[in-house]
């Protein structure tokens, strides 16, 4: 019994986490109609921004709550920076092309992040650089020296993990006779809780939420109705990139392991939670992480934990196979 | 005449193309013919994953999972029969024997592995079936790193040298004829019809789903045979030549050639097997090249070089800036 709770304690913690996620791919295939398959690289960005944000804090010398917020504050920004100009400078272009075009741009994007993110540093190759342009008599352009010069020293991070520095001090209770919860678990239920129940009235209760319903009902006639269509996009982007970043920072507290293809198997998975639960929609995102994340847990838990990766992929085929439009998705019929 | 033209008409290509690559194979020196086989499985892989992603306009990103199934086939059997000579032949000749239906049998389970992949992710529209074998791909990888009899993580090493400039121009002729012979057909217009518009195929009676899948099997079956070459000729096959990176390869060799134009796919996969050979020293650098590539042709020119025709639609035009001979198109 104890051993269930256990696996229900870590079960809803990977749950949320993945509903988090699957939120973006959610919402952004909702507007647009498009595997936003950067989604999972957002994450990882998210991360990272965090790390640099925590380094250079001092996080890992002396932890404080003001700063685990500008942590997550810092972070999320970032991350909705740059899932708006993905959106306007990878996506919009392409917005009335043929779909195929929208997706092969997405997994450019995807990959851009991944590897772009594995390369050396960028500070020592552009002083380099310079070193090679003195014997010439020449200087970097100003602009360009100056960007180096803001980088951190380790930027781009490169292919090897790096260690997320702990927010605030790890504190471990048992309850209800040997069920181990840490205060990471019940901060990181409290926070994602909190995003969902926030994301949850912006759609339903706002007007930004209303017109996003809308343009994913038809983003034509929505805009025939006089709502900004772009603008809606870009923020459902920003939006859906935010609450990515929420859920890379609570994994790195638990798990602070943090490299540049980290995104890649939650974005897989979150995409399966998002199909489960019905892509489109909202509530359907969350449920999916859930059952998700629970299914993973008792699997790796009660069978060989090796199968834990292979789980998501599962239920992928099976809810192709018996229920494609998932749990909460309604069925369309194409038209021409 | 007619029909004796019919059955004629695949094996020709063959009976040419042997000649030549067997003097080829004799003249090319060691270097060469290193380069001569990975541009050969490179072309393999393009033109087959074009079947898919140019033809059928779906779009996998996959490919070096069906290679890796049929590399690890290919692998066993090979290593497996290693002392086995078969009667009454003698000892290059059985090898060969064993060698091509090692290869078969890559094609075969690759096959196999393709129906099973696509059947669910088919049936529906063509984004899903990109992230179905996104996912496939690092499940096989993680299949393989658990499996004892598959070697792990170090693989099956020791493999015979069988693959040559001869074997993998066969496999490249092979391949060629397949998709030109599918493009021309009653199959291929049902084809570049479900990619052009899949309602409207649908309503004229096409079986959009059948198709799908069966293009899909057909393209997994000819990664299975590049899979096979491939660890023939670097003795040894590991998972971690299967990863995203080759599938990231060969989908970048086909938009850059042109979904949908065989040449366009052959050049492609020339040019940018050659450039990796001279820009070895940039390998970091070289999946980033690949993305920017791939968002920059998208935004400048979504058709690639060719589009959806071949060589001879469009060199004449480059060329004279005229019309091509022959008309309207």
């Amino acid at each position: 019994m104890t051993e269930f709770l256990q696996h229900v304690v870590n079960g809803l913690s990977l749950g949320t986490i993945y509903a988090l996620i699957a939120l973006g791919y959610t919402m952004v295939y909702g507007v647009l109609k498009l595997i936003n398959f950067a989604h999972g690289d957002i994450y990882m960005v998210g991360a990272f921004a965090g790390y640099y944000i925590a380094t250079a804090l001092g996080v890992q010398r002396s932890p404080s709550l003001p700063k685990a917020v500008a942590v997550f504050v810092g972070a999320m920004a970032v991350c909705g920076a740059l899932g708006w100009a993905i959106e306007r400078f990878a996506y919009r272009p392409l917005r009335n092309r043929p779909r195929l075009t929208s997706l092969i741009t997405a997994i450019g994007v995807s990959f851009l992040l991944e590897f772009g993110f594995q390369l050396p540093s960028l500070r020592a190759q552009g002083e380099a650089f310079q070193g090679v342009l003195e014997g010439w008599g020449l200087r970097l352009p100003a602009p360009v020296a100056g960007v180096l010069a803001v980088l951190p020293d380790n930027f781009p991070p490169g292919p090897t993990p790096r260690f997320f520095p702990e927010p605030f001090e790890r504190v471990d209770w048992t309850v209800l006779g040997g069920v181990h919860v840490s205060n990471y678990d019940v901060v990181s239920l409290a926070v994602a809780v909190v995003f969902m129940v926030a994301l949850q009235l912006i759609v339903y209760r706002t007007k930004f939420g209303t017109a996003m319903r809308a343009v994913s009902y038809d983003s034509r006639v929505a805009g025939l109705m006089g709502i900004p269509v772009s603008r809606i996009i870009s923020g459902t982007f920003v939006l859906g990139s935010v609450l990515a970043a929420v859920a890379a920072l609570l994994v790195a507290g638990s798990r602070p392991r943090i490299d540049p293809i980290m995104g890649l198997m939650p974005g897989l998975k979150a995409f399966v939670a998002a199909v489960f639960g019905g892509i489109g929609s909202v509530p359907g995102a969350m449920v999916g992480g859930l059952v998700l994340g629970f299914s993973e847990e008792m699997v790796a838990g009660y069978t060989v934990s090796s199968f834990r990766d292979g789980i998501a992929f599962a239920m992928l085929i099976l809810v192709l196979l018996l229920r494609p439009e998932g749990l909460f998705g309604r069925v369309s019929v194409e038209k021409v | 005449m007619g029909r004796l033209r019919l059955l004629l008409r695949p094996v020709v290509p063959f009976a040419v193309a042997a000649p030549m690559l067997w003097g080829l194979q004799v003249l090319a020196p060691q270097d060469v013919a290193i380069i001569l086989v990975a541009i050969g499985v490179n072309v393999i892989l393009a033109v087959s994953l074009n079947v898919v992603n140019g033809f059928t306009g779906q779009f996998s990103i996959g490919h070096a999972a069906f290679m890796a199934v049929g590399a690890y086939t290919a692998a066993l059997i090979t290593t497996g029969f290693r002392e086995v000579q078969i009667a009454h032949l003698p000892v290059g000749i059985s090898d060969a024997v064993i060698f091509a239906l090692a290869l078969v049998a890559a094609m075969a389970v690759a096959s196999v592995a393709g129906l099973l992949v696509g059947i669910p992710s088919l049936r529906l529209r063509g984004d899903y079936l990109a992230i179905v074998t996104l996912g496939f791909g690092e499940i096989i990888r993680v299949v393989i790193e658990n499996t004892r009899a598959l070697g792990q993580a170090t693989g099956i090493s020791g493999l015979p040298a069988a693959t040559n400039v001869l074997w993998t121009g066969m496999g490249v002729v092979a391949t060629v004829v397949m998709a030109r012979r599918l493009l021309v057909s009653t199959q291929g217009r049902a084809l570049l019809a479900i990619r052009e518009d899949e309602v409207a195929a649908e309503a004229m009676g096409i079986d959009t789903v059948g198709w799908k899948v069966r293009a899909f099997v057909i393209s997994a079956a000819f990664a299975g045979l590049a899979g096979g070459l491939l660890v023939h000729r670097i003795m040894l096959v590991t998972p971690r030549m299967f990863t995203f990176v080759k599938s990231m390869e060969v989908v970048v060799m086909v938009v850059l050639g042109g979904m949908g134009s065989i040449t366009g796919s052959i050049i492609a996969a020339t040019v940018l097997t050659v450039a990796l050979e001279w820009l070895r020293g940039l390998d970091q650098y070289r999946m980033v090249i690949y993305s920017i590539l791939l968002i920059a042709l998208m935004l400048t020119r979504p058709t690639g070089l060719f589009g959806t025709k071949e060589i001879w639609d469009t060199l004449p035009r480059w060329l004279g800036g005229r019309r091509a001979p022959g008309g309207a198109r």
